[in-house]
């Protein structure tokens, strides 16, 4: 991690002794974020608060800046102004990709983007938290994994029996599940899930409820997702954005019961 | 249960080696022992042409680690390639001494001939032969590190990068034409006598040649394959198909994509220095883009991202340039050009890549990273 993304005037509250340099006990804070693309105005002024070991549903109309918010949290999209404070200490924007990743945020893309080529059971392997280095890799632990270590993920997202395959030859569904094994043998802090129910069945979604329910209880996780029975079913706070800023947040029954969300999003 | 590593050496590849421990017995018994009025004698010529033959199947063999496991196209490696056989024509000329046509004990003939007074700086120590292998991997492979550090740092991936590696080699070949560079302009560096002491057209140097390029052949197939079966293998081929990707899991492609091209480019320097003893003349044609792209076609023919299938490829297709050039010298070009037509539209997987899908069961294919199209992808993926 460069020392440049260290909050350069951490903010301890006032008349605290604690050598917690801490701006915030968040896990995730974003602040102000704005991002234009071509004088298009993604993001407005975006603000979100995320507590660790909190699970967080992103709902929203199109070209609300669901995936952009992402974008920027991952280093993808730098914005042009505002903050994101990642674990109270570390600004992400500053960071480039493989940087953010090894502070321990993970992301499912949109699309899922397995490594098609390379079998499930190798592309768990490519994801195991560890050294990344390109010389560890030629020698190092990533060439001694154990099968079971890799197995036990499998058997978690329900792909063990597709182990030999190449990911190329697994259904839609299959490879969000794929995707989310990757996820969790990065073993992230925060995991971010960009609709990972689409093209799902109602039953291979209500599965997939109950695995992001599971994971939610060790990790931190912001799901974006348009489906609202599947949104319920994940029983956490709701945040509707909307223009690039926060719309709601609260229950899925106060924010489906807004007013404004009802305009925008759910409809009439 | 553990899973199924891939071996070291797979079925291919003990059929290789062992062709090449056969052809490394058999060269020198009908080149040798055979006497030179029997019908089974094998003229020192063909020695040396075959020995080329296994020198490009060695730059094929660079050139597929690159292109076939990492996405890297270059059109370029016939760079690397010339710059060993400068840095061995270096050191060849330097074991002229004084038997050249002008008796300058230190300077070649060419210089001489311009009037140069001293030796340039760079000349220095290449009549060493330790220095001048040296050379032959320090070269290339500082050339092929820079390069590929500021390119892949800068994410220039596909078609453009494939123009620069092309503009890279023609820069060089722009470079080397040149009298000033004092590596002989045009004509090159050619005339040599000893190598290592012993005269370079004695039959058993030309044997030894053949044997050492051989050797090259194997060591580099092994070295391409210990980077491509390991987990940094596997990062390879995931970097060569989602690039973008790999970043999220937190590694950094540019790092993985600049050592297999400091890598390649090292075996393509190897190359080119083995070559350059065998056909006994080096010059600024050897970094003509024409050459870096019939490279290509080698790779391509015999079965991109299969390491065999690129030096069957190069031993294939030059053995039919042999033949053609001998035969009609002006058809070559189209039957390169037609080969290169009918095997993309026709067998996009080379002679190696179609075979072991014909052969291999499901689940050795399933081991092998399938062979990916010709042409490069240019497509990353959108903003998702």
């Amino acid at each position: 991690m460069s020392e440049a993304a260290v909050l350069e005037r951490p903010i301890a509250p006032s008349g605290s002794h604690a050598p917690d340099m801490r701006l915030t006990s968040a896990l995730l804070y974003l602040d102000d974020v704005q991002v234009t693309f071509d004088g298009y105005r993604a993001l407005r002024g975006l603000s979100l608060t995320l507590d660790k070991g909190e699970m967080r549903a992103i709902i929203g109309p199109n070209g609300a800046g669901k995936t952009t918010m992402m974008d920027c949290i991952t280093g993808k999209t730098r914005p042009d102004t505002g903050r994101i404070v990642f674990d109270g200490i570390v600004d992400l924007t500053k960071l480039d990709e493989p940087a953010i990743a090894d502070l321990g945020i993970g992301r499912k893309f949109q699309k899922p983007t397995v490594f098609e080529s390379h079998t499930v059971a190798d592309n768990i392997l490519l994801a195991l938290k560890g050294p990344r280095a390109a010389f560890a890799s030629l020698f190092g632990w990533r060439n001694r994994v154990e099968a079971e270590k890799i197995e036990r993920l499998l058997t978690k997202v329900g792909l063990i029996e597709h182990r030999s395959r190449p990911a190329a030859d697994l259904s839609h569904g299959q490879k969000q599940w794929l995707e989310i094994g990757m996820l969790l043998a990065q073993d992230p802090k925060l995991l971010l899930v960009d609709e990972p129910v689409a093209g799902m069945t109602d039953h291979e979604t209500a599965e997939t409820a109950t695995l992001l329910r599971e994971i939610a209880k060790d990790h931190a996780v912001v799901v974006i997702e348009h489906d609202m029975h599947f949104v319920r079913a994940l029983q956490c706070r709701v945040s509707c954005l909307h223009e690039g800023s926060v719309l709601a947040e609260g229950s899925i029954d106060v924010v489906s019961a807004d007013p404004k969300v009802v305009e925008v999003y759910l409809g009439r | 249960m553990s899973p199924p590593r891939a071996s070291l050496v797979d079925t291919k590849g003990w059929i290789m080696l062992a062709a090449i421990a056969a052809a490394c017995i058999a060269v020198p018994v009908f080149n040798l022992a055979v006497p030179e009025g029997s019908a089974l004698h094998l003229p020192t010529y063909l020695v040396s042409l075959f020995g080329k033959y296994l020198a490009f199947a060695l730059l094929a063999v660079a050139l597929d680690l690159v292109w076939g496991y990492c996405g890297i196209l270059s059109l370029g490696h016939g760079a690397f390639f010339g710059l060993g056989g400068y840095a061995m024509g270096m050191y060849l000329m330097r074991q002229i001494g004084p038997r050249g046509v002008y008796g300058n004990p230190i300077l070649p003939d060419f210089m001489v001939f311009l009037n140069y007074k001293e030796l340039p700086w760079y000349w220095l120590g290449f009549d060493w032969f330790p220095f001048a292998a040296l050379m032959v991997l320090a070269v290339p492979g500082l050339l092929g590190f820079l390069f590929g550090w500021l390119a892949f740092r800068s994410r220039v991936t596909g078609v453009y990068l494939s123009i620069i590696t092309q503009a890279l080699t023609y820069a060089l070949m722009l470079a080397f034409f040149r009298n000033d560079m004092g590596l002989g302009g045009n004509n090159g560096l050619t005339d040599f006598k000893d190598i290592l002491g012993f005269p370079v057209q004695a039959q058993g140097v030309r044997v030894a040649l053949f044997l050492a390029t051989a050797l090259a052949l194997a060591l580099g197939y092994l070295v391409a394959r210990l980077m491509t079966v390991t987990a940094y293998g596997k990062i390879l081929i995931a970097v060569r198909d989602a690039e973008s990707r790999t970043r999220f899991l937190g590694y950094r492609p540019e790092h993985f994509k600049t050592l297999a091209f400091t890598v390649s480019a090292m075996m393509a320097g190897v190359a080119g220095a083995l070559y350059v003893p065998q056909v006994g003349i080096i010059n600024p044609g050897e970094f003509a883009p024409t050459n870096s792209i019939e490279a290509v076609i080698w790779v391509a023919v015999g079965g991109r991202g299969t390491l065999v299938g690129a030096a069957l490829g190069a031993v294939l297709v030059n053995y039919a340039k042999t033949v053609l050039t001998g035969a009609l010298p002006d058809a070559w070009l189209f039957g390169l050009g037609a080969l290169f037509v009918l095997v993309t539209l026709f067998m996009p997987k080379g002679i190696v890549g179609t075979l072991v899908e014909h052969f291999g069961s499901r689940r050795a294919a399933a081991k092998l990273p399938p062979a990916p199209e010709i042409a490069p992808k240019l497509a990353e993926e959108g903003r998702g």
